[in-house]
């Protein structure tokens, strides 16, 4: 960040606090808002007066932390309901331009979305995320997902017996809406030309419209005949 | 009218069994399968046998909510112990489920009013309480201090159970 941000951390549990300490490291101006008095105590030795005492989903507790001036407002409580409700207050009432949100059961995601409360981020989430990226059997990663711009970006290993396999990027006849951006093989990238020769193995990176992506893995994906 | 209610506490089984009397179809949310027995206070039948549906589960699951009965609710009342869950449970019945009439406890003055202002239908008893209270001082300050009992104090008969 080149410019000194204002931000508001609710919650100062390991991810709270953490957060508070990258953030002020990096130059912020921050303020922890914390409702356990025991927590607070504890925090409160190491970030001083950046950390106040206080239920966050008052309101008062939220202007006397400055919400009005705030850049960002970061809800990582464990309750979800809280979370949710004190970024709705930051984004309606104080105009925040910047929320984050953390949604602590994955079923409480759509919630979120119901309250227009985005960016939000699980770790239940990030934890499945990792495990697509950990396990080639998933075949497949969103490293980008736009859902409201019908835009992804996708991550996809051309399996041994990719029909893709052999065909010059230039012969290629992906589906309507995609386009192939790079090639990773043996650890480089690259952006293809017309001559590239795909290969078994190859990791391509594509954007496309969320609506072809079953077209686009079946066009890269192992030959019909040959699997399963 | 189908009135759901969430919340069988204090407040919200006293209007779920008054409105089952004036001959409303009344259903109850709560995650506390012991609100029950709440309801039936004072009842000589079981609330069932009455025609009240009871459904334990949580507010927040949108599963608990239609097995209540929310999509086909006229009224929504969001009466839990927690401002938080009913100010988020009332705007899902009004986004989501489209229930014609939405109406949310919020014992915080200050949201109650924010909230009020964005088109929740709220009603805070804190509020009322402070009104209540201030009206009895500028009473007794105009009076002196005679002790007869002001406008709108709760007559014992009529208390809640």
């Amino acid at each position: 960040m080149t410019e000194r941000q204002y931000i508001i951390i609710v919650g100062a549990g390991k991810v709270g606090w953490n957060l508070a300490r990258e953030l002020i490291d990096k130059g912020n101006e921050v303020t922890v808002i914390e409702s356990n008095r025991e927590r607070y105590l504890t925090v409160e030795q190491e970030l001083e007066h950046n950390v106040q005492y206080g239920d966050a989903s008052e309101l008062w507790v939220l202007e006397r932390a400055g919400i009005s001036r705030a850049d960002m407002v970061i809800a990582v409580t464990g309750d979800d309901e809280d979370n949710m409700l004190i970024c709705q207050v930051a984004k309606e009432k104080y105009l925040v331009s910047r929320i984050i949100a953390r949604v602590n059961n994955p079923r409480n995601r759509e919630h979120f979305d119901l309250l227009g409360i985005k960016p939000v981020v699980s770790a239940t989430d990030l934890i499945l995320r990792l495990i697509e990226h950990e396990v080639p059997e998933y075949g497949l990663v969103h490293l980008l997902d736009l859902p409201e711009q019908r835009l992804e970006i996708i991550e996809m290993e051309l399996p041994a017996n990719s029909r893709a396999a052999g065909t010059r990027v230039g012969d290629l006849s992906m589906p309507e809406g995609s386009l192939l951006i790079s090639v990773l093989r043996e650890g480089t990238g690259f952006v293809p030309n017309a001559e590239t020769v795909l290969q078994s193995g190859d990791e391509i990176l594509a954007v496309l419209d969320p609506r072809v992506e079953e077209d686009l893995t079946a066009y890269f994906g192992p030959d019909g005949s040959a699997s399963s | 009218m189908f009135v759901l209610i969430v919340g069988a506490g204090r407040v919200g089984s006293s209007v779920a069994r008054n409105m089952l009397a004036e001959g409303h179809e009344v259903s109850c949310l709560d995650e506390d399968p012991e609100s029950h027995a709440r309801l039936e206070i004072g009842l000589d039948k079981p609330w069932e046998d009455l025609g009240g549906h009871f459904t334990v589960g949580t507010a927040l699951e949108l599963d608990a909510l239609m097995a209540a009965g929310i999509e086909r609710a006229d009224v929504f009342v969001a009466s839990t112990d927690g401002d938080n869950t009913n100010i988020i449970i009332a705007q899902l019945a009004k986004r989501r489920f489209n229930v014609p009439k939405v109406i949310v406890r919020i014992l915080d003055p200050y949201r109650a009013k924010w909230y009020a202002e964005q088109g929740l239908n709220t009603i805070c008893p804190t509020r009322v309480a402070i009104d209540m209270l201030e009206h009895e001082i500028r009473d007794t300050a105009e009076r002196g201090t005679s002790g007869a009992p002001p406008a709108g104090a709760v007559d014992h008969e009529d208390a809640d159970l």
